[in-house]
This record gives C-alpha cells, sequence and structure tokens, in this order.
C-alpha cells in the first residue's frame, strides 16, 4: 500500500534486524524443508511478503470495490452478503428418463439451478444408434437423440423457474435449439429462459478434444449462436469460457487463465467482426474455471482473471457498459486432483477446493464427488460433495465478508504476479496472429502437453507429492461402493426409441428443414447473411435427430483431425 | 510357407514382420530379400518431403485417396526421427491417414530413422521392396526434409515431390540449399493461407536461377491438402512425371542409378563388415590403430597393408 | 553385428472421449524409455486399432479409456488380434476403470490394466519385460 517514505523505511530497517538476529539463527539451528517452494504450478513462492511488496500499490486501480472496475474484490457489491453463490451440480446418465427423476431429486434436495452432463455420442453429434456410438450411449452422462428425448428430460420441471446449464460444445446450438423447443412447448417466452450452453469450442481444440468441424467452421457456429442469442434470448448465456478443461488436461494455473481469456477475446473478436457492438453481447459472456489444490494460487487466480477480463474489455475492445467488463465464473473442483487411491481422502481435497473457489470469488460452484476417478457418483458420493458446499457457506462464515483475504501481503502479491505471467502469454498468443492461430501452430496445445508430462514427471520422482499415490500409501486399499450402471440398458432403449421416431414423424419437414441446413452451411442460400440458428430450430421442431443435423453439417464442413502434439 | 512366398500373396501379418526383420538388420531379412527381388519393379515409387508440419502426411493421405478411386493399391512408409538421446521415437504419422486403415488396397507403415545399418536410404529401400513385391503398385515414401539422411532416402524415388508452405521465410532458402535439385515437383501446400502465390514465385525465381533440367521442368502445384484442393491435379502431376520417365526411357535410366547406388551401398556396407570382422577378432584392428595413435604408422599405408594381408 | 530388437508399441484412444492426457504422459514416457511408439490419436474403432497395430507390427498396444465404453472396446480388440492370427501383441489399457471390471478384462485378454495414479515407470517395466516373450 502506498505509504510514507519514512514508513517504508522503518519496515525495511525492521525487517533486516529480523533476518539477521531472529531469522538467520533459525535458519542455521533448523534448515528449512527446501530450497525453493513452488505452488503446483511451480510458481516460486517466498519466505514472507510484507507491506514493502506493496509499495507501488494502488489500492483504487488495483484493487477498488466489489462490483466497480476492475472488480478484483468481486462482480457485485454486496457479493456472498447478497446471495450465496449458486450450488450448482452436474448431472446426468442414462436415459432422460432416469435423469429426469435425478433432476427433481436435485431440486427437492435444495440445489438452486441444473447441469446436464450429456453422453459422448451425444457431445460427439451421434445418435445412440451411430456405429461409433457403441459401448457409449448413456455412460458419462445422458443420451440425447432428439426433441423427444429433450421433452422427457425437462418432464415436470417449469423451464421458466429454473436456469439449465448444458455442457454441450460442438453440438451446442442443436441441443440449445433443443431446449428451446422444450419451453415453447412449454409457453415459456424467450425472455425468460435462463442459463448456459457451454459452447466453448476453442478448448476442445486445445484440451477436452470434443472437436468436430475444423476450426473455422466451428467458429462461425459458435459466433452463430451469440448472434442468435444477442436477438433473441436477453437472459441466456451463450457461453460459458471454460479453463476448466485446460487444466484438467494437465496445464499450469497460469496457463489456464491465460489460454481461457485468450479463447474468450477470439469470441469478443470474432463476434464484433460479424457485426455486433461489444456491449450487445460480452455482458452475456460467462467463464468456467477449475480450482486445485494449490489454496492461495486458486485465488490468486480468480482475481487476477477478474481484473485483466475488465481491463481487455474497457481498454481493448472498447465496451462501455460496465456489465461487459465482469467476468461471471462457474467453478468446479478439480477432478484431475483426485486420487483413486484412498479414494475417502478426496471429501477433504474438494472441500478446501471449493473453499478456495468461495475466497475466489466464484458465482457458482459444482464440487466433485470423492469416488468420480473410478466411476460416475453415486448418490451418496454427490450429496456429500453438495454438503460441503452448503457447510462452507453457512457454517464457516467465510460468506460474511467480501473478499476476506484482499489485502494480504502474499495474495496481492501472487495475485499480479499471475497476472503479470498471464499477459505474457497473451501476447505470446497476439504475436502469433491470435488464439485461432496459435492453436493451429499448436502452441497453447505444445504447452500443456510439458506441462503434463513435467507434473506426472515430478510425481513419479516424488517432488510433487500426492498424499495416498506417492506418500503415506495405504498397504490394502479399503474399497468403496460405485455406481452399478446396467451398460446396454441405455443404448437398447434410446436405439428403439429412434427407430419408432424415424417411424412416426413426418419426413416432408425433416428432408425441408435439413437441405436449408445444408445450404446454409455451404453457404450457397441466397440469404446467407441468415443465421443458421433459426433452421437448426425448425429442424429440432420437426424432430430432426442430433446425428441426422451433425451429419449434414460434417458432410459440408468436414471433420477436424488433430495434429499430434505429444 | 516361407515368409518370401506369404509377402508374395499380400500377408499383411508377414509383411509387417519381414519389415520388421529388416529394421533390426536380423540376417533372416536379407535371405527373404533375396527371394523377393525379382519380384520387385513393378511400383511406382513418390518420395514426399518437406519442412516439419508442412502438410506431407495430410498430403500422402490425400493422394492414397485419390489412386485409391482409380483402383490403385497403395503401399505407404512414412518415417519420422529418432530421438537421438533416448533412441525413441513418436511416429505419428498414421494419424492423418487412419481412415485408409481397414482398406485392405493400403498397407501403412510408419518407420524411425533409427541408426540404420547402411544407412536409412538401404532400410527404406528394402522396405519398399517388400511393398513392391507384395503387389503395391503405388509407394508413397514420407520424410522430413531436414537432414542429408532424408534428401538420400527421396533420392531413391522415381518421383519426388517437395513440399513447401507460404509464410515459411528463411526455410525456402533451406529448400534452396538442400532440395532444390532433387525435386520433380513442386508442391506449395496450405494455400488457405496468405503468400501462397509469392512462394510460387520465389520458387519459380529460385528455378530460373538454379543449373536447369534439359528433361523436365518441374510443376508447381498449389494445393490446400485439408480441404483437398489441388490434389486430383498434384496426382495427375505425377501420373504426367511418371509418363514423362517411361516415353524418355529415364525411367530405366533412374532404374540403373538407383541399383547401382545401391549396389554400391550394399557391397561399401558389407565388405566393411566383413573386413572389420575379421580384424577385430585376429587383434589386428586393435593393434593397427595403436600404432597410428603412436605414430608408428601413418594412416595411408596403414589402409595399404591392410588390405594387403586381406588379400586384396 | 546385430542391433538390438526395437521394442514397438501402438498407443490408442479408442471410444469417444477426448481425454487424451494420459494417453499423451505415456507415449511420451515410452520414447523417453527408447521405445517407437506408434501413436494413432483419438477416437479410433477397435478395427482401427488392430489394423494398424497388425501393419506396424507392434509389440503392445496400449489404450486408454476414460468413457467407461472399456468393458466393450478393449476386449473387442483382444477378440479382433486373435481374429488375425496376432494374439502374441500384449494388449495393456488404463483410465476410469472400476475395480472390479479389472479380472473380467484379464479374463477377456487383457494383459494388464494399469489404474490412475501407477507410475509410468511400471508400464515400461512391463512392456519391457513382458513385450516379444509370446512372440511368433
Ligand atoms: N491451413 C492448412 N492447414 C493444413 C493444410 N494441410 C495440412 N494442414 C495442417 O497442417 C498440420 C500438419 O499437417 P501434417 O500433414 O501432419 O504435416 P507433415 O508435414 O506430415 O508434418 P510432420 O510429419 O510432423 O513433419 C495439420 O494440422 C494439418 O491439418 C492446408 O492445406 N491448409
Ligand atoms: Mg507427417
Amino acid at each position: 500500500m502506498p505509504f510514507d517514505e519514512n514508513e517504508e523505511r522503518r519496515i525495511e530497517s525492521a525487517e533486516e534486524t529480523w533476518e539477521e538476529q531472529t531469522l538467520r539463527p533459525t535458519l542455521e539451528k533448523l534448515p528449512e524443508r527446501a530450497r525453493q517452494f513452488n505452488t503446483v504450478s511451480w510458481h516460486p513462492i517466498r519466505r514472507l511478503y510484507t507491506p514493502r511488496d506493496l509499495s507501488d500499490f494502488d489500492y483504487t486501480q488495483d484493487l477498488g470495490f466489489p462490483g466497480l472496475y476492475p472488480f478484483t474484490r468481486g462482480v457485485y457489491p454486496t457479493m456472498y452478503r447478497g446471495k450465496i453463490w449458486t450450488m450448482r451440480m452436474f448431472a446426468g446418465h442414462g436415459t432422460p428418463e432416469e435423469t429426469n427423476r435425478r433432476f427433481r431429486y436435485l431440486l427437492e434436495q435444495g440445489q438452486t439451478g441444473l447441469s446436464v452432463a450429456f453422453d459422448l455420442p451425444t457431445l460427439m453429434g451421434y445418435d445412440s444408434d451411430h456405429p461409433m456410438s457403441r459401448g457409449e450411449v448413456g455412460k458419462c452422462g445422458v443420451a440425447i437423440d432428439s426433441l423427444a428425448d429433450m421433452e422427457t428430460l425437462f418432464d415436470r420441471i417449469p423451464l421458466g423457474d429454473v436456469t439449465t446449464s448444458m455442457t454441450i460444445n460442438s453440438p451446442a446450438a442443436v441441443l440449445w435449439a433443443m431446449y428451446l423447443a422444450v419451453c415453447e412447448k412449454q409457453g415459456v417466452p424467450y425472455d425468460r429462459i435462463g442459463g448456459t450452453i457451454q459452447n466453448d469450442i476453442l478448448k476442445e481444440f486445445i484440451a477436452q478434444k470434443e472437436y468436430v468441424f475444423p476450426l473455422e467452421p466451428s467458429m462461425r457456429l459458435m459466433v452463430d449462436t451469440i448472434l442468435f442469442g444477442a436477438q433473441c434470448l436477453p437472459t441466456w448465456h451463450p457461453v460459458s469460457i471454460s479453463g476448466y478443461h485446460i487444466r484438467e488436461a494437465g496445464s499450469t494455473a497460469i496457463q489456464e487463465l491465460a489460454f481461457t481469456l485468450a479463447d474468450g477475446m477470439a469470441y469478443v473478436e470474432a463476434t464484433m467482426k460479424a457485426g455486433l457492438d461489444p456491449d450487445a453481447f460480452a455482458p452475456r459472456l460467462s467463464f468456467f474455471f477449475n480450482v486445485h489444490n494449490d489454496f492461495f494460487e486458486e485465488i490468486a487466480k480468480f482475481r487476477a482473471a477478474r481484473r485483466m477480463w475488465a481491463k481487455l474489455m474497457r481498454e481493448r475492445y472498447g465496451a462501455k457498459d460496465p456489465r461487459s467488463w465482469l467476468l461471471r465464473t462457474h467453478a468446479q473442483t478439480a477432478g484431475c486432483a483426485l486420487t483413486a487411491q484412498q479414494p475417502y481422502n478426496n471429501v477433504v481435497r474438494v472441500a478446501i477446493q471449493a473453499l478456495a473457489a468461495v475466497l475466489g470469488g466464484a458465482q457458482s460452484l459444482h464440487t466433485n464427488a470423492m469416488d468420480e476417478t473410478r466411476a460416475l457418483p453415486t448418490e451418496k458420493a454427490a450429496t456429500i460433495a453438495l454438503r460441503t458446499q452448503q457447510i462452507i457457506a453457512h457454517e464457516t462464515g467465510v460468506t460474511h465478508t467480501i473478499d476476506p483475504v484482499g489485502g494480504s501481503y502474499f495474495v496481492e502479491t501472487l495475485t499480479r504476479e499471475i497476472e503479470e505471467e498471464a499477459w505474457t502469454y497473451l501476447q505470446k498468443i497476439d504475436d502469433l496472429g491470435g488464439m485461432v492461430q496459435a492453436i493451429e501452430k499448436g502452441f497453447p496445445q505444445q504447452e500443456i502437453a510439458d506441462a503434463s508430462y513435467r507434473y506426472q514427471q515430478a510425481v513419479e520422482r516424488g517432488e510433487q507429492v500426492v498424499v495416498g499415490v506417492n506418500r503415506c500409501v495405504a498397504e490394502v486399499e479399503e474399497p468403496i461402493p460405485l455406481l452399478q450402471i446396467d451398460p446396454d440398458k441405455a443404448a437398447h432403449q434410446q436405439m428403439e426409441k429412434i427407430h419408432q421416431l424415424k417411424k412416426r414423424r413426418d419426413s416432408y419437414p425433416v428432408d425441408h428443414t435439413l437441405d436449408a441446413i445444408r445450404r446454409a452451411a455451404q453457404g450457397k442460400d441466397p440469404w446467407a447473411r441468415d443465421l443458421l440458428m433459426p433452421k437448426i430450430l425448425d429442424a429440432v421442431r420437426a424432430y430432426v435427430t442430433l446425428g441426422e443435423i451433425m451429419g449434414v453439417l460434417r458432410e459440408a464442413w468436414g471433420e477436424y483431425v488433430e495434429p499430434a502434439i505429444l | 510357407m516361407e515368409i518370401s512366398d506369404r509377402v508374395r500373396a499380400g500377408d499383411v501379418r508377414a509383411m509387417a514382420r519381414l519389415i520388421s526383420l529388416i529394421e533390426n538388420g536380423f540376417p533372416e531379412a536379407t535371405s527373404a530379400l533375396k527371394g523377393l527381388y525379382p519380384f520387385t519393379g513393378q511400383a511406382f515409387i513418390v518420395g514426399i518431403t518437406g519442412p516439419p508440419g508442412s502438410g506431407k502426411s495430410t498430403l500422402t493421405d490425400q493422394l492414397t485417396q485419390e489412386f485409391r478411386r482409380h483402383g490403385r493399391t497403395i503401399g505407404i512408409v512414412a518415417v519420422d526421427p529418432t530421438s537421438p538421446f533416448t533412441g525413441g521415437a513418436i511416429l505419428a504419422d498414421r494419424i492423418r491417414m487412419q481412415r485408409h486403415s481397414l482398406d485392405g488396397g493400403v498397407f501403412i507403415r510408419s518407420m524411425a530413422t533409427r541408426g540404420h545399418l547402411g544407412g536409412l536410404a538401404k532400410a527404406t529401400n528394402d522396405v519398399v521392396n517388400v511393398l513392391d513385391a507384395a503387389g503395391k503398385e503405388v509407394i508413397f515414401i514420407e520424410t522430413v526434409g531436414v537432414g542429408q539422411d532424408e534428401v538420400e532416402v527421396v533420392k531413391t524415388a522415381h518421383t519426388s515431390i517437395v513440399v513447401t508452405v507460404p509464410g515459411l521465410g528463411d526455410d525456402i532458402q533451406a529448400i534452396k540449399a538442400g532440395i532444390l535439385e532433387i525435386a520433380d515437383i513442386f508442391v506449395v501446400n496450405k494455400a488457405d493461407r496468405e503468400g501462397a502465390d509469392k512462394t510460387v514465385a520465389e520458387l519459380k525465381a529460385m528455378m530460373a536461377l538454379g543449373p536447369g533440367r534439359s528433361d523436365w521442368s518441374p510443376p508447381i502445384f498449389k494445393t490446400v491438402a485439408i480441404e483437398e484442393e489441388g490434389i486430383v491435379e498434384l496426382a495427375q502431376g505425377i501420373l504426367a512425371h511418371q509418363a514423362h520417365l517411361d516415353q524418355a526411357g529415364v525411367r530405366q535410366e533412374r532404374q540403373r542409378e538407383r541399383s547401382h547406388a545401391l549396389f554400391l551401398e550394399l557391397l561399401q556396407e558389407r565388405v566393411t563388415r566383413r573386413l572389420l570382422e575379421r580384424a577385430a577378432a585376429n587383434g589386428i584392428l586393435e593393434q593397427t590403430i595403436e600404432r597410428i595413435a603412436h605414430r608408428d604408422l601413418d594412416p595411408y599405408s596403414a589402409v595399404d597393408e591392410f588390405l594387403e594381408k586381406a588379400g586384396f | 553385428m546385430v542391433e538390438e530388437r526395437k521394442i514397438r508399441v501402438l498407443v490408442a484412444k479408442p471410444g469417444l472421449d477426448g481425454h487424451d492426457r494420459g494417453a499423451k504422459v505415456i507415449a511420451r514416457a515410452f520414447r523417453d524409455a527408447g521405445f517407437e511408439v506408434i501413436y494413432t490419436g483419438l477416437r479410433q474403432t477397435p478395427e482401427m486399432i488392430v489394423s494398424a497395430a497388425i501393419q506396424e507390427d507392434v509389440d503392445a498396444v496400449g489404450v486408454s479409456c476414460l468413457s467407461g465404453a472399456h468393458m466393450y472396446l478393449f476386449p473387442r480388440i483382444v477378440q479382433l488380434l486373435r481374429e488375425r492370427g496376432a494374439d502374441d501383441v500384449l494388449v495393456f489399457g488404463g483410465g476410469t476403470i472400476p475395480d472390479e471390471d479389472i479380472p473380467k478384462l484379464r479374463e477377456a485378454g487383457i494383459a494388464e490394466i494399469f489404474t490412475p495414479g501407477t507410475p509410468t515407470s511400471v508400464a515400461i517395466d512391463f512392456v519391457r519385460n513382458r513385450a516379444g516373450r509370446d512372440r511368433k
């Protein structure tokens, strides 16, 4: 903090005295455990931070006040004093019927928003009866093939009252269209529909790898949804710009932060290029970060992210509306930090990670279940994970004041250092010609692959301690109950449903709407300035399946094959 | 059945195993190769080289697709570097070609540069012979155009394609230095990127400066391999070069040159190996080196003496 | 002078999930151990994997699957290798695999399952010791 020179000199001399008279004798007797301490991302951490670290710190500029630029202390003026974060637990498996039951159970348990996990065939845009779907239907999430499934999924759930987050990327436009069609049937007007589609296609190329089309058409489809949202759905979040998967793929915290912001910048730039003013869509952008084990690094990451995004939106993109400057974020505890060994320990890890997300100021949170390294969570494990959030919210008192760690010499320094390193990455990406170009050149992929290899080697050499894995290993592992799923039931049911649907539905609108999509995708439509989204809506209303729509787009645009970056 | 018979019958396992024997320098390979040799010489061999990431594998994949459309069977040898530090290698060219993995008319083999006995070119040539004898009609060899070894490999092909991309800057100079002379066809891939025409112009300028070839002036093709653009033209360019080779009798000439080079290489390798084995066994090698090192003997006389003793 | 036979391993990701962190780390570790690694990348069907394994004449095939489809995918790979007379190729796997599935996978012919947290050195030693032992 800015203080006068006398004060600074006083502290400096006191520190010198301390080093000489107190610290040194101790170090001579008892050296520290390591010569260098680092965060889990290899960011160096010093012994002690003092006011001198913040001597050039400007409170109003660097921190400001909650709800005000640059939002380091939080995006809202009252934060959790006004409203606890949304406890949004990701759920879904098997058939739409099963997941519908689960959703209704979760809502009864006090959950405040829904979050849909789709199975891999859905995520990849294949119907349940496609050969690539073999063995995968209903495994990692719910299988959705057509509007009929979506109707079942939200049966007896009033979509005007809940908000829904859908983790879907390559086929996001199609699943979103199905959701909107269900809302239409429930009679919920577009301006009362709230929720998010993940729709963050760039991180698929970098990290999660659930891409379908090449980069360019992928970006086109993504921007299409932003434009449609800006026109028709003022309350919907058309993208959740996600660092979560980047971190899960093995990145460092700083890479997660930098690459996520770079993805966001690419979307802003592409949408502005399509003719939209940033203030017309930026307030609807939202983010999704990982919360890993390194407590303070994670808190600092969230704080740095808000400050950087605010600067980017205001200074670089010239957004005028303060809501465009806000980085609102969902957080999820790090799946990759959990261990298959001694799974009960994961409950503790998740609690600490969740606390970091809350101290970091997240708007919504998913806490992982302890058994997720082995299978989908059991109901009991998922409930403990939810209870963990509730305990933090209602018992620990950390919600009583805003940004309780703000002003800590350590946290403020770390926040600043992380921000600086992330800016360096952003500069590099700018030099490569922006994020799309950088991905084409394999830059973020290589950085992540290197970090993940380095981490694995550190664990194997014992330099990075993982309790239960390379330290405090149990002689005998106590087994825990895992969720049992009938492996083929969902597949059979879904295949039968598709079969029935195709027999039943009217084929004229199917062909007609698919043809319209094809022409628009190929750019041969005379109304080429039209968006794809309304055409996709027409198709889903006619019960065209996900696989059919994605199949037409695959034909038109081709499929992406990634370069080998190891 | 002998492994060579199985190879001739197109048995995939036998081909794959024989290639491993070749790569590992096992003696069984030589006897099989002897048996196969009479049945080689049928395939048309296309070398593809260029800087890392220029799209060689994607082009190979697309050309394979195009030649398959016309019913030709295909063999692919994709060479990637061995790590000098660990001796290991990551061979990843196949990723771009996996759509052909279920096509019985296509055989793909990844090869590491290793420290091949007798050189990478010889090993590659042996592998090509296996594919040739197994009846593959067109054989693509993909190598990264960086080192001398790779250039040698491409030289063994009938048609050598040199791939470049726009915006490489100084790398085009590297091409000029190393492989300009060996190119029968130039490809400017990634023509969807800015500067493709400039790269074409630069290549033309370079060719104008070069020694020039009387019989064939290498055409330049622009391609966008990922979009399948320019592939049909490139395939036709390859066929045109093939026709040229046949017409002008150049192909036989090349075949002769190749045989010549390979024979010399093999001879060199064998003679050296035999001499050294014998000399090492009776201790002469050690002694001679010792004397040279102590300046008791000059290396020139040493070699004379050595060869004389060996009966040359 | 005969060179030492190189160990060749195919590393592939069958199934639809894109979680290739483990596959990439193991591929790199194998390379650093001096193996030749053929990396075929994501979303490979068992048929594609087996065809590549045979053409490349590998000693071992390493597959990782985090989607829960391992009970279909892994045994199918072993079965196809057998059908094509390549049952001397060692198949091992990793990923999100519940304990109780492991004996069933072993029974189906998968040589070893490396669960999360297994050091790469264990997989390296395993392949090195077993590779080519049953080679025909
Ligand atoms: N924009 C563009 N990208 C291309 C084109 N052809 C290939 N690529 C991309 O370039 C990258 C490298 O392609 P590869 O075919 O693997 O190149 P390569 O020369 O075989 O690479 P190495 O074997 O690693 O040296 C991939 O990401 C391809 O998708 C093209 O025509 N245009
Ligand atoms: Mg290649």
